[in-house]
């Protein structure tokens, strides 16, 4: 790979990752405070109460100036594909441009037609539709988080297509499968459940906020006994499709899975890492220890791959250099075979160009018999098939270790809420108001295990990143990268600032 | 059902309907109209407050209409998606951020604490409704006046020049493109707000830019249509899929449609009624003319591109590497299972229809926007 198209793939990836992590700071807030509002909106509807309205009001204010950069940042989601990863959207636009049309047509229409209702039609609208509305920004934008998820999931676990030589493509042989992926449901499940669950950590931080400085108390009360509820649910969602996530990791990105627990070398009774200091100069293939320092729990990584304590789980050097006693194909060996697929493709693409029928259909026959390990080809060392280590485990353990603590936090808040002593707890409140920070960690976290751990491979196994990007010099890459930089973190200070003062204002009387 | 079409239908489906979300795009762009009026229509902060209160109501769905025209696109003519967007990189890059800027305005700028102060938010507006719309001219003008890229083997696009988009506004006929598209939604935004807002002032001064705007646009008009009937365009050979270059192209097409002949005729008289009545014939009905002739109109400039065996997006570098409808498209396979998915856009419709009756009822006025909800307002 040359120089310049390296530092092209590496400035779009990096701008992938900013515009990405930038726009996942609003995206979980809108899909479940949409739903709280939704939650308190029916409440008042349902039992007259001015203060619920109030107390309605204030959330969706902060909903709205959050909702507001969201969709900002979302528009360059979608086009990026084209901009940055052109070759990536001319070889798999047959299958992944129909969830992102789906989205547009099913899921973004309801959100942006019911949103005016939502904040602008309290005079205009009946009190019925304009919850009705409500309701339907809520679920439209959980919709809309449906098909983007699809979409992703297919590109780690592509399913239902095939290679069409002739134009260089893969298209889609059935739709229903995609949709319905289990990668799909999975991540649908474990990214709108942690989405409810950072909204209520939101409402909690702010709320313990207001009870920290003793202002709108029984708002505050209010809020966080609603959101600690949906919180608590949400968690016993995260934990038990993080869980089947995991499992599914196991089976279609092992590589992943190594990564996330640092595991070089596979074996059985294999431990989870509860703690440990990675060894950042650990490279595969060598002798260092992965570890300086590590607190290993045996059996757990077993189980959670294989529902098997006692099972063999691949390590990071099992999958790039094979292991025959275990029956595992390496990347070495894929890329041996993925050489031939890439030469006999342009083998076939120039035969057929020159009308030799003869050659056209033996290369094809021989990229078939290889086709599987397309991606392979690409690279050009069986080390990189694996991904950051490091960014992966830390990644991954953060997001578990949050995770667990805010059920915690969730529980605590209702036991002292059914006590009728919330009142009176001032640290659960500076607790509450630090877990509005941790879980924006944990969210982040989450999808950098999830797209770094799958590196090199925009399509898992088919396309490696490096192929995928535009060919285009990498310093428009850059410039745009710089210029998106700037521009969200403008905007993102603006939001903050928004956002602090009308805390400070709070709800209005 | 559906897929017993043939693939050749499907395709022509498929650039009807993404001609029809594009056209819609083209007719919401009031709001974009309306966002450049701000600084010259209004006469005070007051009348600025009504403008942008009266198209941050509709913003979301001029918004949400261009990224399903994406989302459009990328489904059905991925070869498009892939090659425009990579190729004319910075062309759409400028274009994604003048609507990044829109996308925050209307909430934050009279929100305290700002940051960045009103007037940021105002000139982010104006600027997408100038610059952007302008660019996004100049894009759709390169259907007609070609890029400069080739595909590989692997179809993978290699753009010709360094300027990766950028040469497009350099084009006469494409900057002549984009400028009536500004003025075109200026004098939209104007007649919307003759229909929306109930302040007599403003109303006033709406009914003078309608005409204005529309004045404004027709010689950018005489020069798209002069330079359609003139140009050379590129034809492709049903055959062998050659692409050629043919004298009078796109006069040929509008002759060859009569339909699409009519649509544009059609089109152009209904918006200039839209004008009429509402400059001179003191209406507020303008809008539904202007707005309903800005889609035939659509209508037609997309047919005259990709109809009529035309290349859609042509390379003058390599002819054979202009894209068509027939080349540029998804599989049989997709364009069928998203043909199903379309039927539902008649009940998207719908409910937006329905929607807008409720929230448009009543006109827009100072009264609410210093009522209950007054801090809550854009």
């Amino acid at each position: 790979m040359g120089n310049d198209l390296l530092a092209t793939v590496n400035w779009s990836r990096a701008q992938f990752a900013l515009t990405a992590m930038y726009h996942w700071i609003f995206v979980p807030l809108t899909l479940g405070l949409s739903f709280l509002i939704a939650f308190f909106e029916s409440i008042y509807v349902k039992t007259g109460d001015e203060s619920w309205k109030k107390l309605t009001k204030f959330w969706m204010t902060l909903f709205g100036i959050n909702f507001a950069i969201g969709v900002a940042t979302g528009i360059i989601m979608e086009f990026q594909f084209g901009t940055n990863w052109s070759n990536y959207s001319w070889m798999v636009g047959d299958i992944f441009g129909a969830p992102l049309a789906v989205e547009g047509i099913f899921a973004f229409f309801l959100e942006a037609t019911f949103f005016a209702v939502m904040f602008f039609g309290w005079q205009r609208a009946s009190k019925g539709f304009h919850l009705f509305s409500t309701w339907m920004v809520a679920i439209g934008s959980n919709l809309s988080a449906v098909w983007i998820l699809v979409a992703n999931a297919w590109m780690q676990t592509p399913t239902a297509m095939a290679f069409n030589p002739d134009k260089a493509r893969f298209e889609m042989q059935n739709f229903a499968d995609i949709a319905l992926s289990p990668n799909a449901v999975h991540k649908f499940t474990h990214t709108t459940s942690s989405a409810f669950l950072l909204a209520s950590l939101f409402v909690m931080g702010i709320s313990g906020l207001f009870l920290l400085q003793k202002r709108h108390q029984l708002m505050a009360q209010r809020s966080m006994v609603v959101a600690a509820t949906l919180g608590l649910v949400a968690s016993v969602f995260v934990a038990f499709n993080g869980d089947e996530s995991a499992f599914h990791i196991a089976h279609r990105q092992p590589m992943k899975l190594a990564a996330m627990e640092g595991l070089y070398t596979g074996q059985e009774k294999a431990p989870v890492v509860a703690m440990g200091l990675i060894n950042l100069a650990k490279k595969p293939g060598d002798d260092l220890p992965a570890f300086h320092q590590e607190i290993k729990i045996p059996g757990v990584l077993s189980l959670l791959a294989n529902r098997d304590l006692n099972s063999y789980v691949p390590g990071i050097n099992d999958l790039v250099y094979g292991n025959p006693q275990r029956a595992i194909v390496g990347a070495q060996q894929r890329m041996i075979s993925g050489k031939i697929a890439v030469a006999e493709l342009s083998r076939y693409k120039e035969a057929k160009k020159s009308g030799d029928t003869a050659g056209a259909a033996a290369a094809l026959a021989l990229f078939n018999q290889n086709k599987d390990d397309l991606g392979y080809g690409y690279l050009s060392t069986p080390e990189q098939a694996a991904p950051p280590v490091a960014l992966t485990f830390y990644a991954f353990h953060i997001m578990i270790a949050l995770g667990t603590l805010f059920p915690i936090i969730f529980l605590a808040v209702l036991y002292f809420a059914f006590k009728g002593t919330l009142d009176s707890q001032r640290w659960l409140w500076w607790v509450c108001f630090a877990g509005l920070f941790l879980g924006y960690v944990a969210s982040q976290a989450g999808w950098v295990v999830a797209e770094g751990g799958r590196q090199p491979w925009a399509i898992q196994g088919l396309l490696p990143v490096g192929v995928a990007s535009t060919n285009i010099a990498a310093g428009s890459v850059q410039a745009t990268f710089f210029i998106f930089l700037a521009l969200f973190t403008a905007l993102l200070v603006a939001e903050i600032g928004i956002m602090v003062k009308q805390i400070k204002i709070g709800p209005e009387a | 059902m559906i897929g017993n079409l043939d693939i050749a239908i499907l395709q022509q489906l498929w650039w009807l309907i993404a001609s029809v979300v594009g056209s819609l795009f083209l007719m919401l762009t009031f709001v974009q109209g309306g966002q450049t009026l701000i600084f010259t229509t209004a006469k005070n902060e007051e009348e600025k407050s009504l403008i942008i209160n009266a198209m941050g109501r509709k913003w979301e769905l001029t918004f949400t209409t261009l990224v399903l025209f994406g989302g459009a696109l990328f489904a059905a003519f991925p070869l498009f998606y892939a090659t425009s967007f990579g190729g004319a990189y910075w062309v759409w890059m400028l274009i994604l951020f003048t609507f990044v800027m829109q996308a925050v305005s209307y909430e934050y700028r009279k929100k305290p604490n700002n940051v960045l102060g009103a007037r940021t938010y105002e000139i982010f507006m104006f600027v997408n409704g100038s610059v952007g719309i302008l660019l996004i001219g100049a894009a759709v003008g390169t259907f007609f006046t070609g890029s400069r890229f080739t595909l590989n083997l692997y179809n993978q696009v290699t753009w010709a020049t360094p300027f990766h988009g950028l040469e497009a506004a350099l084009n006469v006929f494409n900057l002549a493109f984009g400028l009536f598209l500004v003025f075109l939604a200026r004098t939209l935004g104007a007649m919307y707000l003759v229909s929306h807002v109930d302040h007599e002032a403003l109303v006033r001064q709406a009914r003078k830019a309608t005409l204005i705007n529309l004045l404004w646009a027709l010689p950018f008009l005489l020069a798209i249509l002069y330079g359609l009937v003139t140009m050379d365009g590129f034809a492709v050979d049903p055959a062998t899929g050659k692409v050629t270059l043919e004298q009078g192209k796109y006069l040929h097409n509008l002759l060859g449609m009569p339909a699409v002949l009519a649509l544009l005729l059609a089109g152009l008289v209904s918006v200039i009624y839209g004008v009429v009545a509402t400059s001179f014939l003191g209406k507020k009905c303008g809008i539904w003319f202007g707005g309903l002739g800005t889609v035939l109109v659509g209508l037609a400039i997309f047919s005259l591109a990709g109809y009529g065996n035309t290349a859609f997006y042509p390379s003058l570098t390599d002819l054979q590497s202009s894209l068509t409808i027939y080349n540029a498209s998804s599989s049989k396979f997709t364009l069928t299972v998203m043909s199903y998915v379309a039927i539902g856009v008649p009940f998207v419709l719908a409910y937006v229809a329905y929607v807008w009756r409720v929230m448009d009822s009543k006109q827009l006025s100072l009264a609410e926007l210093a009522g209950e909800d007054s801090k809550k307002m854009y």
